[in-house]
Parts: structure tokens; C-alpha cells; sequence
């Protein structure tokens, strides 16, 4: 079974796990696994379509797999899997100083 | 709830400073406890991470990539830690959540804010702030800082 890593901003709709075994063949089995087990995850990675929301990434290992085949990309028993969101922000300056 | 010692807030400033006029930000590294319905999350470490918004933007603006928040994950993994939060400067700008800000963050995490000024024509830190968004991400609270 591959690790999937659930990060801390997640972990409220997991129960507080911040690791689930999932067996899947693919990334994507992986994630709607995922996020049938615990539904309330699923709107925070998945949009209507099922496809993964622009500010989330998941990797397997150190790879991207919007770099790879997406959520088709295969998935091994000893894979770790990490759900990553997107982080940004900064003030209302309107310009320099 | 955070637990943000003041030795934490000091090197949230220096790197603050050191990032002047532009945002400096980082992953604020710790743990986490229930209390009642609410979280307190303790800090007891940072890990800076380069700011990769264009240049030409990062005096009101920062990005984390995907790759350096999985690299800080890890590392707090390999040190018994959780990633708890993220702490970003606000130059010549109050300590205060914008709504860039709001609309980029995630529940469940503490963002700290340092606000960095020019004092006597030298990069000087301001007010340091920690925010947590609501549920339903209409707003930012501000975090009760818990002294342990």
C-alpha cells in the first residue's frame, strides 16, 4: 500500500491522520480513495469535475506529477505520496517605497 | 492558539530585516495540541524559504513553491515536528492579513506577520502578529498568544 501524506491545513477532515495507507494503481484512484474516506477532504483537492484544484500539487517521492501524467500517473506499493498546497500572500502596498 | 516564544519572534524579525524592502518568508515548525474545540500550536522552529515571486514584486508579495513546502514538511518530519504555520514580512505595511492574503491562506495553520520599516535609515522589525483564517475563509482571527 502507498503512504499518502495528508499536510497539517487537511488534517481536520481526516480525523487528524496526517498518514493513510491507500492501495491504488493510480494517483488518481489513490485521491478519490482518499477522498472516500473521508468526504468532507474531497471539495479541498477535487473540483466538480474530479480533477485536482490549481492550488493544490501532489507529488510522488520529489516529483510533481503535474510534470509526470497527472493523477494517471502509476503508483507503487512503496510509494509515499504527498498532498501540497499552494502557499502565498503579502500586503496591500500598492507600490514600492 | 499559538505558542510563539519570543526567542521564535526574534528570528521571524531578523529575517524579516534581512529580506528588506522585500517580504522574507518561511514555515513555522512545532506541534500541536487540542484544547477544548481549539488548536494550540506550539512553534519551536523556523525554516526560512526563498521568496519566488519576481523580483520586481516581492516588496508586497511572496510565493512558496510546491517543492520547497514538501522540502520543509519533510524536514520537520525527520525532526519529530508538524509544519504548524508560515510567517512572511509586510515592508513599509502593517501587521495585518491583506486580502491577497486571506484569499491565498489555508485553515488550520497560524500565519504570522512581522511588519519591517526603515528606522534611522536602517531596516528595522515592527509588530509581530499571528492570524488564523476561519472555516469557511471569510476572515482572519487574530491568534491568542499563549505563554507557556
Amino acid at each position: 500500500m502507498a503512504t499518502v501524506f495528508i499536510p497539517t491545513a487537511l488534517r481536520a477532515f481526516t480525523d487528524r491522520q496526517s498518514q493513510v495507507e491507500i492501495t491504488s494503481d493510480t494517483v488518481g484512484e489513490a485521491i478519490s480513495a482518499l477522498a472516500a474516506l473521508y468526504p468532507d477532504l474531497a471539495p479541498h483537492i477535487l473540483d466538480d469535475e474530479g480533477a485536482l484544484r490549481g492550488f493544490v500539487n501532489v507529488f510522488i517521492g520529489q516529483t510533481n506529477i503535474r510534470e509526470t501524467q497527472g493523477l494517471d500517473t502509476p503508483v507503487a506499493t512503496t510509494d509515499e505520496v504527498s498532498i501540497v498546497p499552494a502557499i502565498a500572500g503579502g500586503s496591500d502596498l500598492a507600490r514600492r517605497v | 492558539m499559538i505558542d510563539l516564544p519570543l526567542s521564535i519572534a526574534k528570528r521571524v524579525h531578523a529575517e524579516g530585516v534581512l529580506a528588506f524592502p522585500n517580504e522574507c518568508c518561511g514555515a513555522l515548525l512545532g506541534s500541536v495540541d487540542a484544547v477544548g474545540t481549539q488548536e494550540l500550536r506550539h512553534v519551536v522552529d523556523i525554516l526560512a524559504l526563498p521568496n519566488t515571486r519576481e523580483a520586481e514584486e516581492q516588496y508586497h508579495r511572496f510565493v512558496i513553491t510546491p517543492e520547497d513546502y514538501l522540502r520543509a514538511e519533510q524536514f520537520a518530519r525527520t525532526e519529530g515536528l508538524d509544519l504548524v504555520g508560515f510567517y512572511h514580512s509586510h515592508p513599509n505595511a502593517p501587521a495585518r492579513p491583506s486580502d491577497y492574503d486571506r484569499e491565498h491562506a489555508w485553515p488550520n495553520l497560524s500565519y504570522v506577520i512581522v511588519a519591517t520599516l526603515l528606522r534611522d535609515g536602517k531596516a528595522a522589525a515592527g509588530d509581530v502578529t499571528s492570524w488564523e483564517l476561519s472555516l469557511d475563509r471569510s476572515r482572519f482571527d487574530a491568534e491568542e498568544q499563549v505563554a507557556l
